[in-house]
Parts: C-alpha cells; structure tokens; sequence
C-alpha cells in the first residue's frame, strides 16, 4: 500500500485553497481490521489526508523550495464515521504563513455533510527554531505527491507550479 | 485603536496560552516559563506566533523573538556558555525579556528559561507600541 491519502485534487488556489477527494473502499486492507464486520475509515488517516492536501497547499505556495512538515494538529473535531463507498472531500485553506511556518484550517466533507474539521501548523523544517539541519534533498515533495498537481494540471485546473 | 493595557494584552495572551498548550488558566501566571511550567516545545512556539498575530494584528518575525542568529553564533558561546559579549546583544536584541536569571547563569541550554509569559507580554507590548 502506498501512502497517499488522497485521489485527486479537484480545486487548487495557490497560496489560498486546495480541495482534494479520496476514494474510500473495501480494496484497502486497513479497512478489514478496523474494525472487522464493521469498516470505518480512521480518523488518523482523514487527518493524513488533510495534512497532505493541505501541506501541498504550502508546499506550492513557495514553489516547493521548503520542506513542508506536519508540525502539530491544532485542532480535530469529528462528527460522523466515513464508510467504504463514500467519497471524502478535504478543504484546506492557508490562514497564515512565515518563513518558518504555516498554519491552515480545514473541513471534510462526505457529500454535503460535515464530518470533520482539522486545524494545522506546519513547519518549514530548515528554518526550524532548534537550527537542526536535514538533507539536502526535498524528501517531502516525493514524485507520487507531485503527480497529483501533474494530473490536475492535466485535466484542465488552474495553473499551479510544478 | 488605543494600546490595550497590560491587564488586557496579559488576557489575550493567557487566552492564547490556554488554548494553544491545552494547559488550565490559572497555571498562566507572569512568571511561569513556556517551556518549563507550561509544557511548550519547539513546535508549539510556531501555532502562539500565529495565534498571537491574529489576535494582535501585528507581524512577528522568529528572529524578533529568540534571535538565533546569536545563540547560535560561536562568538558569543562557547562550551555552552554564553560571554559577556553575547549577553550584551542578546540584551539588545531581545529588550523585552527579564535575563537576570540567564545572565548569572548563561547556560546556553536554559536560554528557553528567559521564556516567560512575562516576556511574551512585554514583546506583545514593544510590537503594538511600535505600530
């Protein structure tokens, strides 16, 4: 299984907004154990889901020069369970955004119900107050997340850099 | 707009404390330390940047706040001891914050001490002076 929690990104204001949807099915086996007879996507992983939209949000917004890592979940309000055969929609919205940091707000939506909201801050890890350094190399920004803006870039979407 | 009070910038910034650190209010004094008493790390001073921004409305450089650019710079620290030269910029560039403590005992590892919600009070204070 791959780690990528989302499908497509179907909005993409750079520097503002960026609405991606994930497929949820019974072809993932994370399903079959959580929990068995009765499979209900984590909420660990919606909040994945948000965190890459939402990180790739920033990521763009400087051109991916930073790395972009999750920092701390501010806030994460559930209020329905997510099924196999649901398609989840992450909205993330940049709030605000340093050299060192960024911080976003985001609602998931089943359809048209509400069934999350997830507040987050991330870092730019080589601006980090503790001066640690890290690999040269952008090991966030991977090729499977950049080809998911390829791809919406593709089908038409506003423009975004790559 | 008229400069909120002390009473009133310590509120917000209590206010903020409580939800950013999920800690009670009356743990919030002048005196307790972000890090120390209050259970701050690293991360979570990015999340009271951004939260004292917006409920201020004023900008926050990281360098204004902890100038790393001097605890980090090996003229001024050595064997994890900052020297009186160091002090003296660290006095100016951080106005601010009470380093009485720092300076009797300037090691580099209990920089996050100086942290005080007394600081951050103050440095709220200096920011919505200046604008």
């Amino acid at each position: 299984m791959r780690w990528i929690w989302i499908d497509r990104f179907e909005e993409f204001e750079s520097g503002r907004r960026a609405v991606a949807v994930k497929n949820v099915t019974l072809a993932e086996d994370y399903l079959h154990d959580h929990f068995p007879g009765y499979p209900v996507m984590p909420a660990s992983l919606l909040i994945e889901g948000m965190a890459q939209t939402a990180g790739i949000l920033v990521g763009e917004a400087n051109n991916f020069s930073e790395k972009v890592i999750l920092a701390k979940v501010k806030r994460a309000v559930f209020y329905s369970l997510v099924t196999p055969g649901q398609q989840v929609r992450h909205e993330a919205t940049l709030e605000q955004m340093s050299g060192a940091a960024a911080m976003t707000s985001g609602r998931i939506f089943c359809g048209a119900e509400l069934v999350g909201e997830v507040d987050m801050v991330f870092s730019h890890i080589d601006q980090n107050i503790s001066g640690l350094e890290f690999p040269e190399e952008n090991f966030v920004f991977t090729d499977e997340f950049m080809a998911l803006l390829k791809t919406y870039r593709e089908q038409g979407g506003a423009r975004v850099s790559l | 707009m008229p400069t909120p009070s002390k009473e009133e910038i310590f509120g917000k910034v209590r206010e903020t404390l409580v939800e950013a650190l999920s800690v009670e209010e009356d743990e919030v004094t002048e005196d307790a330390t972000l890090t120390g008493d209050l259970g701050a790390e690293s991360i979570d001073f990015l999340d009271i940047v951004f939260r004292l921004e917006k409920t201020f409305g004023i900008k926050i450089p990281q360098e204004e706040l902890i100038p790393r650019d001097i605890l980090s710079n090996p003229d001024y620290v050595q064997n994890k001891k900052m020297n009186e030269v160091g002090l003296k910029a660290l006095r100016e560039s951080m106005p601010h914050a009470d380093l009485t403590a720092f300076e009797a005992d300037p090691d580099i590892d209990k920089i996050s001490d100086v942290f005080t919600v007394r600081t951050i009070v103050r440095f709220v204070e200096s920011k919505l002076n200046a604008a």
